[in-house]
């Protein structure tokens, strides 16, 4: 065939039917140099690299589901970007992938430890909870003499040789120490017969021969409760006894010392009958009391039903608010006959541009009742506890919100204002309409077309919103008698940060999962019906 | 022609990815150098002290420790949640109140000082010992002091705290004595001195120093205290108030407006307008005022892969005279290391705060303590701003003891 035929014949062209021929993606065009299919092979290539290595890592880690993960995301991806029809997917690909990375298996996994008491005092495995106690438990003699030690083994089984005080005495795991000979000075052995000596170098570049050593107990006699030697560093040894036993078909653990015995609880405890508890516990499963001790504990749902109220106030004045602050200023400026608009509009949107964070913190310093400076100038000096009055706390906090957030409905307005035909408005002033009228029948309904997912979303970002909160006055006065040091200017989202214990106080990683979750149906549901809502503004477009 | 120079790139493409691929797979298969490799968490504070004892170390092993630098304030959070994965790191700086939580998650392990306890301060090694086992190597000591402008009050230590008011009001200052309440928050840590000379530690103290569980502050010495706390709040005299915050108190004594107040060595370094001297805290009910003292100090990981390494590095290169000095002039706190306190108390401030801490008593490090703060420090926030001292104070006693049953 002639290289003409063959080029014909390499990219068939797509008839759609009109009589035009649609152009095939440059991607999968092999025509010319084929730069654009180059790029998506070179691209696909670096994406399959990518996983092949995060897999080849989770096999040595023996990290299964990363490695399923990314075996299953490699896939997709090929077939998404070679196959032809999956031309939307081509498109959203990269954000599912992300959306499915960072939001939703982070909440899969908020949604596990929600059903868990994952927390101080259960953090671990029940494993390591008896490892854990049987470290705690194991104690040094006191009176027991440091001895110095060399490391030794015989045919494979690792040994302790012991110098007390010029006699040699080595033992083993099995066999009690015993006595093999003299020595001089007041150094480790160097040499006993029948054993072979460990050397120091030997040791320190084995991992799993330091393990042994370290894990490594010689009884000092037949006598268990004489106690046993142990080493930290393979250069002493010292004499120490157990004072817990694991016992692993009971699940229990016995104090040796005073005969009582810890159960292995369901609350993943290890609790004695008269309801004494080992320091250490592990996570278990406890299905949905965490969410449901929001209404059955009377101490936690007095204040969290203060506190939630508070959030919705909170969430509904701070989109009110700088929402009709914005349109005023908006308004204001849209009219031509202002002077200055230019200057005016940057000065108005600055407080935009400041981080929330420092203003907040800025702003908690203004509001001091002593010193600070809105006491001083706009109060003449009167005392009034801004931070320590609840109702005065969270006027302030409202104050600080609308502060930061007008400049965005300002700007938002201001752009929504233009859109609206001013034929319209012509038309209702000659038919005799106030300004007012004009305001309520023709600019706001057609302003809330644009705004209200806007406005909608603003308020679940209110309802999240930690930063000016808790940098303003840390929740606010606190509530008298609350656990978790909950105020009256705390939100949800800061409630659960305190519960959470994230901040140094008790960690209930459970239960500040569960309240995580019931905030996100909360906002959920809100958003929901709310979108709903806003398809009845539709008719005025 | 352009057609097969197309076919030509995307076999040579080809050729490139599988060449990466195998490229990667060679590399995985080199073997380290030499020995092992320990891990430990520091902040910028301790970095370059622990490098020195660490390049020590590798000289002298062969092994290889990786220092780790994080913000002081996750180190704890992180070291529990990172340590039953397997992930964590071997060893870890840290503060002694950590060590309940650190034994209830079950990450921390024993450490066995021999002969060398003898060096250590007493109060260092009791604040690092739970249930009579020791969990850390200490390095240093806090502890908060009376200090007082010089200029104003000159250098006697008052007596008592009445004593304090009348110096500091015929000093003629604008405020005899500011301490920091930290907000509405309320501070604790800070009033503990007060506290104590009224005879109501937080919990009771068995015969071997180490804390019980038994609340301590309640019955007729805590209120006592909340009473006299009221009394001096912003209804009363008003020298305590829920305005001064950390910030607000160091700037008021800074600027020689308070002839008196109650903080630690870190805050040294902001009064450096005013000629400073740092006495032991008067007592206020009577009885000899103990504040809190806070030890930091290594940690040892219960998961550590190389426990004999981490063991050898804390006890044979962190525990000696020049790695402790080394610390001390990283990141200058009182020194737990018995010799090396000796030798900086020539330092007059420094030998000030050490004489408080030989009054104090460690923070109770029992993994309830988070609670205990909570409701403890409201409690004194709402006593300042005005609440009826006895009924606040009994209703924090009441909620204390529920949590810590429950």
């Amino acid at each position: 065939m002639s290289l003409k035929q063959e080029a014909v014949q390499a990219s068939p062209q797509l008839d759609d039917g009109s009589g035009r021929r649609a152009r095939e993606s440059h991607a999968r065009n092999w025509r010319g140099l084929g730069g654009g299919f180059v790029v998506k092979l070179v691209l696909m290539a670096l994406i399959n690299a990518f996983g092949v290595l995060v897999v080849l890592s989770a096999y040595r880690v023996e990290n299964w589901f990363i490695l399923v993960g990314m075996v299953l995301i490699v896939a997709i991806a090929d077939w998404v970007y070679f196959a032809k029809r999956t031309i939307p997917l081509k498109y959203l690909l990269p954000g599912l992938v992300f959306l499915f990375t960072f939001q939703i298996f982070i909440f899969g996994y908020t949604a596990y430890i929600a059903f868990t008491n994952y927390g101080t005092g259960h953090a671990g495995t029940q494993e390591q909870a008896v490892e854990a106690a049987l470290i705690q438990g194991e104690r040094r003699v006191d009176d027991s003499p440091t001895y110095p030690l060399t490391i030794v083994q015989q045919v494979g089984v690792l040994g302790f040789a012991i110098n007390d005080d010029g006699t040699v005495r080595v033992g083993s795991e099995e066999q009690p120490l015993s006595d093999a000979g003299e020595m001089s000075g007041s150094g480790a052995p160097a040499e006993v017969p029948g054993w072979d000596v460990v050397d120091r170098a030997q040791l320190l570049s084995d991992k799993e021969l330091q393990q042994s050593v370290v894990d490594l107990r010689v009884p000092m006699s037949e006598d268990p409760n004489d106690g046993s030697l142990r080493t930290r560093d393979a250069v002493t040894a010292a004499v120490y006894t157990s004072t817990l036993v694991w016992d692993e078909q009971a699940q229990t653990i016995t104090d040796t010392t005073t005969g009582t015995v810890y159960h292995a609880t369901d609350r993943g405890t290890f609790t004695s009958d008269d309801g004494e508890s080992l320091p250490t516990g592990w996570a278990v499963n406890v299905g949905f009391e965490n969410f449901t001790r929001l209404f059955t504990d009377p101490d936690l749902a007095e204040p969290m039903v203060l506190v939630l109220g508070w959030t919705l106030v909170w969430s509904i004045l701070s989109v009110v608010l700088p929402f009709a602050l914005g349109l005023f200023v908006a308004l204001v400026f849209n009219d031509p006959r202002v002077r200055g608009r230019k200057w005016m509009r940057v000065l108005f949107v600055l407080p935009y541009a400041f981080p929330a964070f420092m203003s907040a913190l800025v702003f908690r310093g203004m509001f001091n009742a002593e010193f600070g400076i809105i006491n001083d100038l706009f109060f003449f000096g009167a005392d009034i506890n801004w931070l320590g009055d609840p109702t005065l706390a969270r006027i302030a906090v409202v104050w600080v919100n609308v502060w930061l957030s007008y400049p965005y409905w300002l700007l938002v307005c201001t752009g929504a204002l233009q859109a609206i035909p001013s034929d319209a408005l012509e038309a209702a002033e000659i038919d005799g309409a106030s300004k007012f009228r004009r305001f309520r029948s023709i600019i706001l309904p057609l302003l809330l077309v644009s705004t209200a997912p806007l406005a909608i979303s603003s308020f679940a970002v209110a309802f999240n919103n930690f930063t000016v909160i808790y940098m303003f006055n840390g929740g606010g006065p606190s509530i008298p008698g609350a656990p978790y040091a909950l105020g009256y200017t705390d939100i949800l989202i800061s409630a659960i940060y305190d519960i959470s214990g994230v901040s140094g106080g008790a960690a209930d990683y459970g239960l500040a999962s569960a309240l995580s979750i019931i905030s996100f149906l909360f906002v959920g549901l809100v958003a929901f019906f709310s979108f709903r809502q806003t398809r009845k503004l539709e008719e005025f477009q | 022609m352009r057609k097969h120079i197309g076919m030509g790139v995307a076999i040579l493409a080809s050729a490139v990815l599988l060449a990466g691929c195998s490229t990667g797979g060679g590399e995985s298969t080199e073997t380290e150098q030499s020995g092992e490799e320990l891990t430990v968490w520091v902040d910028a504070n301790r970095k370059p002290a622990v490098e020195a004892a660490a390049k020590a170390f590798e000289d002298e092993t062969g092994a290889t420790v990786t220092l780790v630098e994080k913000n002081f304030d996750d180190l704890r959070n992180d070291f529990i949640a990172q340590v039953p994965t397997g992930e964590g790191p071997d060893i870890t700086v840290g503060a002694h109140d950590w060590l309940g939580a650190l034994v209830a998650a079950g990450v921390v392990n024993t450490i066995d000082l021999g002969d060398k306890a003898g060096e250590f301060e007493q109060v260092a090694l009791d604040a690092m010992t739970y249930d009579g086992q020791l969990y850390s190597l200490p390095y240093s000591l806090e502890t908060i002091a009376l200090i007082q402008n010089v200029a104003l009050v000159g250098e006697d230590a008052p007596a008592t705290f009445d004593d304090m008011i009348q110096k500091g009001l015929a000093s003629g200052a604008e405020r005899p004595f500011v301490i920091n309440t930290n907000g509405q928050t309320g501070d604790g840590y800070t009033m503990y001195g007060f506290q104590t000379s009224f005879g109501a530690p937080v919990f009771v103290q068995d015969d071997s120093g180490s804390y019980t569980n038994e609340v301590g502050m309640g019955g007729a010495p805590g209120e006592a205290f909340a009473t006299w706390l009221g009394a001096n709040g912003e209804k009363g005299t008003g020298y305590f108030s829920t305005t001064i915050d950390y910030d607000t108190n160091n700037e008021l004594f800074n600027s020689g407006k308070a002839a008196y107040t109650v903080q630690g060595p870190w805050a040294i370094a902001s009064f450096a307008d005013v000629e400073v001297k740092v006495n032991p805290i008067p007592s206020a009910g009577g009885q000899p005022a103990a504040p809190f003292v806070g030890v930091q100090g290594f940690y040892l990981s219960s998961q550590s892969e190389n426990t004999l390494l981490a063991n050898e590095f804390l006890v044979n290169y962190l525990g000696t005279y020049e790695a402790q000095k080394a610390l001390y002039e990283a990141d200058p706190r009182l020194p737990a290391w018995t010799a090396l306190a000796d030798e900086v108390s020539s330092d007059p401030i420094i030998a000030g705060f050490l004489a408080s801490s030989k009054n104090g008593v460690p923070m109770p490090s029992i993994p309830e303590m988070g609670s205990v703060w909570d409701f403890w420090n409201a409690a004194e926030a709402q006593i300042i701003a005005g609440a009826d001292p006895v009924s606040t104070w009994n209703t924090m006693i009441t909620d204390l003891t529920a949590a810590l049953e429950g």
